[in-house]
């Protein structure tokens, strides 16, 4: 391909400089995926170190204070480093092989999106070498404000999660436009594979729901650094405005985060089942009526704030409301299989394990949206029963299903079915194990965040069963690893389109090329590969028409460097902050006047 | 791409909707704008008569109020004027008058830097006055909104400025001129409705 003056060399599409540059949505979800699950073993070996110092009565292993820390930092890591950019390494790779798209609407933005979460991830994380965040993932003040914590660890918090804030709007900013503008010939919307749908419908709740918690992370900065009184009552401030700011965001995020599991089932099972997706506009129509119901029920999160009596009814009646699109989409699923002549492969086990872990995770969501049961179970294990639940049991579950549908399409190679099946039993029995417990732990009494506990309470039998079972999900992990490694290994054989699939991603090869498709496919039907199978049309042959690509570029990378520097200097010496903006400027200019023909 | 006419997006942008990705783009990003903006706004109007201590931004209890309420107002007339001038800077730009646009954009940001001078003198005289972000929840409300506000007029300023800067070169703006303004003055237009808000909801609504 020819390389055009003021651009960088493309012939280079291999080595570091390769990946630094690269604009090509595949290579970015790939990025995406390897840095998640990088955080995710992280995330997981802090889940392990509470685990052990909670399997038995008064333990020793970690004082309060880093138990604090780490707690904190294991929420932050797998909701914003692991499972949020998890769903982000699908919908990277997988959004315009879908829609039938050569690339994403701007792939510059994307890989600027990339480099900025990279960036607010190490930030966070490096909090470890001075103070890290130790006051929840929800960060309540007074506690998080300068008089009970004064260390740098706050400011970490308020620093990282703008800058991963500011990643994610840029990525969801694309993909909205990406999934409306760019669909192939014939692709309508009620066309659309579930699993954009529901990429479609995140992108608008992170659009909408990430501004009111960038407002709040300011007023917290501005309180603890400049002086104001935003949540000090004695000066006219509210601590209470905190926490609706940040359940505002909060809540739409827990579907931020479960959606694209949703949608990776919704595209797994069918499959599987030999069986086109039952109710397939109920599933839809349920997606997008769960994501507009979720603006109305944040404040089921502070039932225990007094707000009286009219608020606690509406937000419980409409947190109760919610069952009901969520329970027409399992109900769907179940439709799904019935009938179908299903094959049990791993990436199927995971989507039917998804669907009894999410939905006990589910009820006992209800159980909370009455709000005399939730001043019983708030800050009790069972509330931690429950988030595991829906988010390792729901997201985690259907993002390893997807994993396993998906490596041929990603990689040209298997995993092995063998050990994956050995990593889903292990991992189902793990997760039940751990989280389960906890249902009965919390109704005990033990109230979460707590660094250890006594003798005569008679919590020690069902923590020390819980930390065992963290011990086999970490197990089930380093099998998962172990394939991984194997399978990398072993020559690319996987064909077009291994698992008989129905969606255009399966038509072009296995890894695909950089350009996508040769031919933009038309899309005839719903479910276009078994419509053109099972109607006898043969895929049109190529043309050899000069296919245009975006070169690659330097300066997402050189941008995200500059945003990462406005950070630390606000964390440091505010002649960084000013430092990133001359290079946030620079690089905006450069990127304008960059050719990309 | 090279047959493109002025003020049309080039063929090989056809999207599904008709409207070009970049200005999909924007559209959504304001989109977001609004909530960010409304949450400020909104925490203001929780805040609005709760200072505990003055100044105050109304008269009260014999005090008089700190806001300068024809100084503001002349503010206010001049960012709207911009919004003018940044109409006839996107009717040149789409129709190939050079001149008109690079006078209209010329007037817009230096009527977007009067606001901004404005700007700064209300800030050091509310200082003068004893009003710091510190000093009560009116300060901590009323600096934290307006001067986000004020950051972005001095974004837009860089856009257009910027814009400007380009179309001295041999190529102008290229063939997509007229898009390239008009989708700065979405940005523009954005930003002088918040002000419009804001100002009702500070200035013009007593306590
Ligand atoms: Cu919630």
């Amino acid at each position: 391909m020819a390389t055009v003056a003021g651009t960088l060399a493309r012939p280079a599409n291999v080595g570091v400089w390769s990946w630094i540059t690269t604009v090509d949505h595949k290579r970015i979800g790939v990025l995406y995926g390897i840095t998640a699950f990088t955080f995710l073993l992280w995330g997981g070996i802090q889940a392990l170190l509470i685990r052990t110092q909670l399997a038995v009565p008064n333990g020793t292993v970690i004082d309060a204070e880093r138990f604090n820390q780490l707690f904190t930092m294991h929420a932050l890591t797998m909701i914003f480093l692991a499972v949020m950019p998890l769903g982000a390494a699908f919908f990277n790779f997988l959004t315009p092989l879908m829609i039938g798209a050569r690339d994403v609407a701007f792939p510059r933005l994307n890989a600027l999106s990339y480099w900025v979460y990279l960036g607010g991830g190490l930030i966070l994380t490096s909090s470890f070498f001075w103070d890290a965040p130790s006051a929840g993932w929800f960060n309540y003040v007074p506690l998080s404000g300068q008089t009970y914590t004064s260390d740098l660890g706050i400011d970490f918090y308020v620093v990282g999660l703008l800058t991963l804030g500011t990643s994610s709007l840029m990525a969801a900013l694309n993909f909205t436009v990406t999934i409306i503008n760019m669909r192939a010939p014939g692709l309508t919307m009620m066309r659309l594979p579930v699993f954009v749908w529901m990429t479609l419908i995140i992108s608008f709740l992170l659009v909408l729901a990430l501004p009111p918690l960038t407002v709040g992370l300011i007023q917290l900065l501005f309180d603890r650094n400049f002086d104001t009184h935003f949540f000090v009552p004695e000066a006219g401030g509210d601590p209470i405005l905190w926490q609706h700011l940040f359940w505002v965001f909060g809540h739409p995020e827990v579907y931020i985060l479960i959606l694209p599991a949703m949608g990776i089932v919704s595209e797994v099972l069918p499959v599987f089942a030999r069986k086109p997706l039952f109710g397939y506009p109920a599933v839809v129509f349920a997606g997008v009526a769960i994501a507009f119901l979720g603006w109305a029920v944040w404040s089921h999160h502070m039932f225990t704030t007094g707000m009286g009596t009219v608020p606690r009814t509406v937000f419980a009646t409409n947190t109760m409301i919610i069952a009901v699109p969520t329970g027409i989409k399992i109900f769907n699923w179940i439709g799904t299989l019935y009938g179908g002549s299903i094959r049990f492969t791993t990436a199927m086990l995971f989507s039917i394990a998804f669907i009894v872990t999410f939905t006990i995770g589910g009820i006992s969501g209800v159980m909370h949206a009455s709000p005399p049961i939730d001043g019983q179970h708030q800050d009790s294990y069972f509330v931690v029963a429950h988030i595991h639940y829906v988010l390792f049991g729901g997201a985690v579950m259907g993002i390893f299903s997807g994993i396993y549908f998906w490596f041929p399409k990603m990689t040209g190679r298997f995993l092995s079915e063998g050990l994956g099946k050995l990593h889903f039993w292990l991992m189902f029995i793990g997760m039940n194990m751990t989280f389960f417990p906890m249902h009965f732990l919390g109704l005990a009494g033990m109230p979460r965040r707590i660094y250890t506990y006594d003798q005569g309470l008679d919590w020690g039998f069902w923590n020390m069963f819980a930390t065992i079972g963290s011990y086999v999900i970490g197990i089930s992990i380093i099998v998962f690893v172990i394939n991984f490694f194997r399978s990398m290994r072993q020559p690319k054989t996987a064909p077009n389109n291994p698992w008989d699939a129905a969606t255009l991603e399966w038509a072009t090869t296995s890894p695909p090329p950089e350009h996508d498709f040769d031919v933009v496919p038309t899309v005839r039907a719903r479910d276009p590969l078994w419509y053109d199978r099972d109607h006898g049309i043969e895929a049109p042959e190529p043309t050899g028409e000069h296919i245009h690509m975006p070169p690659p570029s330097y300066y997402p990378i050189l941008m995200a460097s500059g945003v990462a520097l406005l950070g630390i200097g606000v964390l440091s010496h505010l002649a960084l902050t000013a430092l990133g903006a001359v290079v946030i400027i620079y690089s905006i200019w450069g990127w304008a006047l960059e050719p990309t023909d | 791409m090279a047959h493109a006419t002025a003020g049309h997006a080039p063929a090989h942008h056809r999207t599904n909707t008709g409207t070009d990705n970049r200005k999909l783009l924007m559209w959504f990003f304001l989109g977001s704008e609004c909530l960010f903006f409304g949450s400020l706004i909104a925490t203001y109007l929780i805040f609005k008569g709760d200072s505990v201590v003055g100044p105050f931004p109304h008269d009260h209890a014999g005090e008089k109020g700190i806001l300068d309420i024809p100084v503001t107002s002349t503010s206010t007339f001049v960012l709207l004027m911009s919004s003018v001038t940044m109409v006839l800077a996107v009717y040149g730009a789409q129709h190939g008058l050079q001149k008109m646009m690079k006078l209209s954009l010329l007037a817009t940001i230096l009527l977007g830097i009067t606001f901004l001078g404005f700007q700064t003198y209300e800030f050091r005289t509310f200082g003068h006055e004893g009003l710091n972000l510190g000093t009560n929840i009116f300060g901590a409300t009323f600096f934290v909104m307006t001067g986000f506000h004020g950051t972005h007029v001095g974004v837009g300023v860089i856009y257009l400025s910027s814009l400007l800067l380009a179309s001295f070169r041999r190529s102008g703006l290229g063939p997509e001129a007229g898009f390239h303004v008009e989708t700065a003055g979405l940005y523009w237009h954005f930003v002088d409705i918040v002000w419009i808000v804001i100002f009702t909801v500070v200035y013009l609504i007593p306590t």
